[in-house]
């Protein structure tokens, strides 16, 4: 590590109401590096980086870029000094062009007499197409961001960031929504980048990802800054150590559940979208957990949302203890036992503005009627604070708005929710993203506890380790097709991907 | 050390403020008003704010369950004029000589409050299947019935002006029960109901959860497209209600009453902190807005601002209590 160090982060600390986010945390990067910053939800890597990029004023402590002290008021100040960041959530306009998206706030613009009149869309136009080339998309400029995928939106961002000379990028979870062949892509592009110079400061809770395209590691635990080290001298075992700042000997519960009878059959579905699922079947047996491989694209959501109604009128039967079950909408399957843990938690799971009880209880209020009509909210509370201690959910209090609480605990409430309704057959749409690994093992331990109660559980994964780990048995699909089913103890790396990619 | 502490604790005081911004304004409004005009403190007043505020109370406890389902209606108050009209074509003294139908036979007030409340249902219930089965947004499919309903109004009434109803539709408005208005009793009651449909029934909670987040109430089982057709259709009885009332206070009704009601409701709610992203929202709140609003336009009036000021003012104060109470969910930087 010969490269001098560019950015200086030194003891900084910033409290909220209540919470001390950050204390004396100091984070140095050098120049041309790609420097990974990890620790668990709530480490205080998001609050770090936005102090950096301007979007809190730290309590106290110094940022130096370049040798000079920097005093950012917003992120206008931090990308004026070359520091740009790519969010996790992309917020492309959608609407509007490639280029308008890449010059928006600074158009090029043509002057008359030196006042300004329109803007020069062929200037526009011809920047444009130079920065895409250099993030290697081949895509014309007037494209509208709508037709873009995920990563060629993300590779706009990168584009962005290129065009303000960005000394330094700060990339959230850069691969939380790409396929394996767009991760490769991307960190060729991260490669190119350091090559010229720019430092990447890299978030992300994947671990084969970080050491392999990091040249060091920061951990963060509770606001805190735990240490520096090189990549090369990490390990997996190592980063989760010092991460959870405890020895984890087991990263999944011991799997005592016992498979049993077949209990829940989906022949031939298919879905009326022609790009989408196709003539799957399976079956399910009582106290399994069957596992959903594939890549992202492999339409394993919208599989999983047909057979819960959320997407209506696919073709083809779905059977639970034999008898043929007619869903048109989420409230039959819920009836019939059925429960859906969604993948997009803040879309389709969590009520934001709403209390942790009534996140708890609302797919299960018809059981807390008395008197035709009136809600035994007593009763009701007393389910939220069941789960809550049962799931240990971190929570002031069963009346606390669930979107302050952390991304594992939002999830456990969610989970809480769908126990409530004792559902036969408890469907996991990846269920552990984004969650930290303590958060992980609890969630693994309810889903063996539900598979040794004689529930079956279905778990879609796009993590390798976790899929290997928690299954009996792991279906894989690939572009909408059902490309294999592999007992647990036969399955390996080699082989899911192996069917993953079988239709490609 | 000691200055951050302090920084810290006139912060708190800050928050604290703004946390209960609502309510110091309010004082802080009766204060100053009392000071400058002591009449305003009597008895006297203090019943007319209550029978001004009775009407639109229920009007704005109507228009909330659509707010809070991150919907809206802009027709509320031109329902509210369909109610009036009923109640004055079909209550008429009949004795009267301008009678609206001659021929229609002395009904009891009952009948009448009840067939007037069932018709401004409908009325909400095809706001509702519009917006929920045609998915038309809620402030066009609104902004829509808010022109057929004032037309239809209109066509019925012949746009004539309908007087001399009968004493006992009058009566409910002006008689009190132990000093306290007949209006405000009635206003109780819609107030506790309205409290136990939102905080102790299913279909309150998932007025809550819809517009919490509609695609999580789907997934989760809630009938979204039945919970979003009853709140349009419990809105258009409270506004039939409303109507009728109106018309018992003034002793008359034309198509133009309740023009503009709409807005009014929907601001005392917003000032009441039912948020226009959907959600959030309770009855004291509600409440409490739509006491603000009137209190402000009678102490505008006790301090002699003229009527055309007033609409001045209120439009200020409207923008200036969400600006203050928004602060409280804003991120803090």
């Amino acid at each position: 590590m010969g490269q001098e160090i560019i950015l200086e982060m030194n003891h900084i600390s910033k409290s909220f109401p209540g919470v001390k986010a950050l204390d004396d945390v100091s984070f140095h990067v050098r120049r041309g590096t790609v420097h990974a910053l990890m620790g668990e939800n709530g480490a205080g890597k998001s609050t770090l980086m936005k102090c950096l990029f301007g979007i809190y004023l730290p309590d106290d402590g110094e940022i130096i870029l370049e040798g000079k002290k920097m005093d950012f008021h917003n992120p206008k100040d931090a990308l004026n000094a070359g520091i740009s960041m790519i969010h996790q959530e992309l917020q492309p306009i959608p609407y509007r062009s490639i280029a308008e998206n890449l010059w928006i706030g600074r158009y090029p613009i043509i002057k008359i007499a030196n006042i300004p009149v329109m803007v020069d869309a062929k200037k526009m136009r011809d920047m444009s197409t130079d920065l895409l080339s250099r993030v290697r998309l081949n895509a014309n400029p007037d494209t509208k961001l709508k037709d873009l995928s995920v990563s060629q939106i993300q590779s706009i961002e990168i584009a962005k960031a290129i065009s303000y000379n960005a000394k330094i990028i700060i990339m959230d979870e850069p691969t939380s929504s790409l396929t394996q062949a767009e991760v490769t892509q991307l960190f060729e592009i991260i490669n190119e980048l350091r090559n010229q110079g720019v430092s990447i400061i890299y978030i992300s809770h994947k671990m084969e990802e970080i050491l392999r395209i990091s040249d060091e590691v920061t951990i963060m635990r509770d606001g805190r800054y735990i240490g520096t080290y090189l990549s090369s001298e990490l390990t997996m075992d190592l980063i989760i150590t010092k991460m959870v700042g405890r020895e984890l000997t087991n990263l999944y519960p011991p799997k005592n559940n016992v498979p049993g009878d077949v209990v829940f059959e989906v022949k031939n579905f298919t879905s009326p979208n022609p790009r989408s699922f196709k003539d799957v079947s399976f079956d399910l047996r009582k106290g399994e957990i069957l596992g959903i491989g594939g890549l992202v694209g492999a339409q394993r959501t919208e599989l999983v949302e047909g057979i819960f109604g959320i997407r209506a009128s696919s073709f083809g039967e779905v059977k639970l203890n034999g008898k043929t079950l007619k869903i048109n909408h989420p409230r039959d399957a819920i009836r019939k036992g059925i429960s859906l843990l969604t993948e997009d938690r803040r879309g389709s799971g969590i009520f934001g503005v709403l209390s942790v009880r009534d996140n708890v209880s609302v797919a299960s209020l018809d059981d807390y009627v008395d008197f035709h009509i009136k809600l035994n909210n007593r009763k009701l509370n007393a389910l939220a604070e069941d789960n809550i201690r049962k799931l240990s959910i971190k929570t002031p209090s069963t009346k606390t708005k669930i979107q302050s609480l952390s991304g594992g605990n939002q999830q456990k409430v969610i989970i809480s929710r769908w126990l409530a309704r004792d559902p036969e057959i408890f469907i996991l749409d990846e269920p552990t993203r984004g969650i930290d690994v303590g958060a992980k093992y609890e969630i693994y331990s309810i889903m063996v506890s539900l598979a040794r109660a004689g529930k079956s559980v279905i778990m879609i994964s796009s993590e390798m380790p976790e899929l290997l780990g928690m299954s009996d048995r792991i279906l894989v699909m690939c572009e909408g097709k059902l490309s294999g089913i592999v007992e647990g103890k036969d399955a390996n790396q080699e082989k899911i991907m192996e069917l993953a990619t079988k239709y490609m | 050390m000691s200055t951050r502490k302090m920084k810290l604790d006139s912060s708190n005081i800050k928050n604290r403020m703004i946390e209960n911004a609502m309510y110091i304004i309010l004082i802080t409004m009766v204060i100053v008003v009392t000071i400058l005009r002591p009449k305003f403190l009597s008895l006297g007043n203090f019943q007319n704010i209550l029978m001004n505020s009775s009407v639109r109370l229920i009007i704005a406890l109507g228009v909330s369950g659509a707010l809070i389902t991150r919907g809206t209606d802009l027709s509320a108050g031109r329902i509210v004029g369909v109610g009036a009209v009923i109640a004055g074509t079909l209550l008429q003294r009949p004795d009267y000589a301008a009678k609206f139908f001659p021929n229609f036979p002395d009904t009891p007030v009952w009948m009448i409050l009840l067939l007037a409340m069932v018709i401004t249902m409908l009325i909400g219930l095809i706001n509702g299947l519009v917006i929920a089965y045609l998915h038309v947004p809620p402030f066009i499919a609104t902004l829509g019935m808010q022109s057929i309903v004032y037309g239809l109004a209109q066509v019925y009434t012949r746009n004539e002006p309908i007087g001399g109803l009968k004493v006992e539709l009058t009566s409910i408005a002006t008689g009190r029960v132990f000093g306290i208005p007949n209006l405000a009793i009635i206003a109780l009651i819609v107030i506790a109901f309205m409290w136990f449909i939102l905080n102790m029934t299913k279909f309150g909670k998932y007025i809550y959860a819809i517009g919490g987040n509609e695609v999580a109430a789907e997934v989760a089982g809630v009938n979204v497209t039945f919970t979003k057709i009853r709140v349009y259709a419990l809105a258009g009885l409270l506004y039939g209600l409303a109507g009728v009332l109106m018309a018992a206070k003034s002793g008359g009704a034309t198509a133009n009453y309740g023009i503009g009601y709409e807005l009014e409701a929907i601001a005392a709610c917003t000032i009441g902190g039912v948020s226009t992203a959907g959600g959030v929202g309770t009855i004291g709140g509600i409440v409490s807005g739509v006491l603000i609003f009137e209190l402000l336009k009678t102490a505008l009036q006790f301090l002699g601002v003229t009527p055309d000021l007033q609409y001045v003012a209120i439009g200020l104060v409207i923008v200036a209590a969400v600006a203050i109470d928004i602060r409280k969910y804003l991120a803090k930087k």
